[in-house]
This record gives structure tokens, sequence and C-alpha cells, in this order.
């Protein structure tokens, strides 16, 4: 069989989810930021739910996610995304809604709402992509940063009696009564890809069953602004990201 | 001869060349094309077709969604 008769439409397996847009992403070549949009869309269109679901866009590089993602989408301001979150799903309580949110975004100027929503219980799902940088604005240090890690503001490197330890935030919200299930996955091999999607999918699912909060962390990469290849990123990742934040479930009631 | 052969396509116009599939494919079926799209990216390509198993490992890391896997049993 030749290749050109394997590539029937019959034969195919995998391929884009329409509810993914044809903008071609603004994302750096190898981001994790792509790979996740691309989970979420596929479940939500597993789920049949592309009508009755609200997405929240926050500020950093995910900014323009509703350019990607074929569903309702509101822009929050910096940091505010759950508690415009708690709003659309207070008053769409049928809906699915959820927040998508960096770092910079959820641990450091949205602590507050992140942790209030949380302990609040309400019921979205937020998606946090951990990326240990502020990717957009040129890879300055975050709260999540690793000690040792240079960045643009800390060029020699995090201290943590000058700049403070890692936010280990996933712990601190599975600590809430609020929340019901926080897990930290990654995206950078196919097997974890596969946690990942199982995970989006029961954040969602436990949307429908008015559980409380479902908090997904994905351990992600930032090629740009660690100034590493795609590949290389994931290798650092797998070597110092994850010894500081280890995959797995915080939390599942 | 394998159980299952399979053939990716990439979409050239939208792939920005971060060879992430390159390194995920267990087969070493994919490699980047010497040529360029019109961003000037070297795009995905498959180099080794014969070897290709359908296996999807390049399309879940792929940030763009570029990549359709195409699948065959062998009787």
């Amino acid at each position: 069989m030749t290749t050109q008769e394997i590539i029937s439409p019959e034969n195919l397996v995998y391929g884009k989810t329409k509810l993914l847009t044809d903008n071609v992403m603004h994302y750096c070549p190898g981001c994790s930021h792509g790979v996740v949009h691309k989970l979420i869309a596929e479940v939500i269109d597993e789920m049949g739910i592309q009508n009755t679901t609200v997405g929240v866009a926050p500020v950093g590089c995910a900014v323009f996610a509703y350019n990607y993602i074929d569903i309702d989408w509101q822009e929050a301001a910096h940091g505010r995304a759950p508690a415009v979150a708690t709003a659309i799903k207070r008053l769409l309580p049928e809906h699915f809604v959820f927040t998508y949110q960096g770092d910079g975004d959820l641990a450091a100027i949205g602590t507050a709402e992140t942790i209030h929503a949380c302990n609040r219980g309400e019921n979205i799902a937020i998606f946090f992509i951990n990326n240990a940088i502020y990717g957009m604005t040129g890879g300055q240090m975050a709260p999540t940063t690793l000690e040792g890690m240079k960045t643009a503001t800390c060029p020699a490197g995090r201290e943590h009696e000058l700049n403070g330890y890692p936010l280990k935030i996933g712990n601190l919200l599975a600590e809430l009564d609020g929340t019901c299930y926080v897990t930290r996955q990654s995206v950078e091999k196919l097997a974890a890809v596969v946690k990942a999607k199982r995970a989006i999918r029961k954040a969602f699912e436990n949307c429908r069953e008015k559980k409380g909060t479902s908090v997904v962390e994905i351990v992600s990469t930032c090629s740009s602004g660690w100034k590493l290849t795609p590949h290389k990123s994931n290798l650092w990742m797998q070597e110092n990201m994850l010894a500081k934040y280890p995959l797995g479930d915080l939390k599942n009631v | 001869m394998a159980k299952f052969r399979g053939a990716v396509v990439v979409d050239t116009e939208r792939c920005k060349g971060c060879e992430l599939c390159v390194e995920a494919c267990p087969q070493d079926v994919l490699g980047m094309s010497p040529k360029v799209n019109s961003k000037g990216y070297h795009y995905s390509d498959m180099v080794a077709e014969e070897n290709c198993i359908g296996c999807m490992a390049c399309g879940y890391v792929c940030p763009d969604a570029v990549i359709s896997v195409y699948k065959v049993t062998n009787a």
C-alpha cells in the first residue's frame, strides 16, 4: 500500500478539531499554549458543549485565546479572570465556564481572585499554564520562577533571600475546601498529553456535576523566555520544573 | 511487514518548524524539509514514510495542530 493510498478520509485517525479556528496561533514555535488550546477544544467538541461553554481569557500570552477556540469568550482584566468567571457562572448556572490563565496572571496579580474563587467553590474550571516566567513581556521573574533560574529581572538567578521561594499555588489551592479537583499535568510527550486531556475533561465534568472548583495546572515551557530550543525546553522542564512541581493529582474528591 | 501502516500530512503553511514532532516520533519518520513556507519556517515532512505506524505521537504534541494522521491495519 502506498502512502498516497493510506492518505484517504476513511483512514484519518487524528486531525485538527473543527473547534479550533483556522487562525494561525501567534504563539512562538513549540509553545505549550498551542497544545493546551487544542486539548480544550477537543474536549469541548467531544462533550458537545460548544454552545454552552464560556471561556475567560487572561492577560498574558494567551490574551488572544478567543481567536483560536470557536466558543464564547470574555476578556478579563489582568488576574481577574476567576472573578469574571464567577459572575458568568452565577448568571448562567447551566453553562460551562472556565478561565485560562498563566502564572503571572493567576499566581501573581490575580492571587486574591484565584484563592477566593476557589475558596467559594465556584463551579468553574481553571486552566493554569505554569511556565515559571512572564512570557509575554519578555521573560521576567514570576512568583513561580525556580530558585537559581535566570530571568531578565534576576540575571544571576533567583535567590530566596531577595526574591522569596517559588510559589506552589496548586498545593495551596488543594488545601481549600471549595476545590474538588486540583491536578498538575504537562504536555511535553504523548503520554503526558493524553493524561492532561483526561484531566481537562474531568474538570468540565465536575462543572456539570457542580462539585466545586477544578484547577488543572499544566507545567509548561517557554522556549523564547528560557532561551532554549523547544525540544531542549522540554528536557529542561523535565529535569528542573518537575522536581519542584511534581505531576499528579493534588486533590480529587 | 508491520502490522500497521500510517502516514502523516502536515499543513506546511501553518507549521512553525518547532521540531517537536520530529523528536516525538518513535520511528524516525519525520524530519525537517529543506524547503520553507511563506513565513520562512522549515516545515516538518516525512523523510522515511515507509516506517510510519500511525501512532499519532506527532499529532498529539503538535502545538499548532497542523498534523493529520492516517492509519491502516494490514490484513
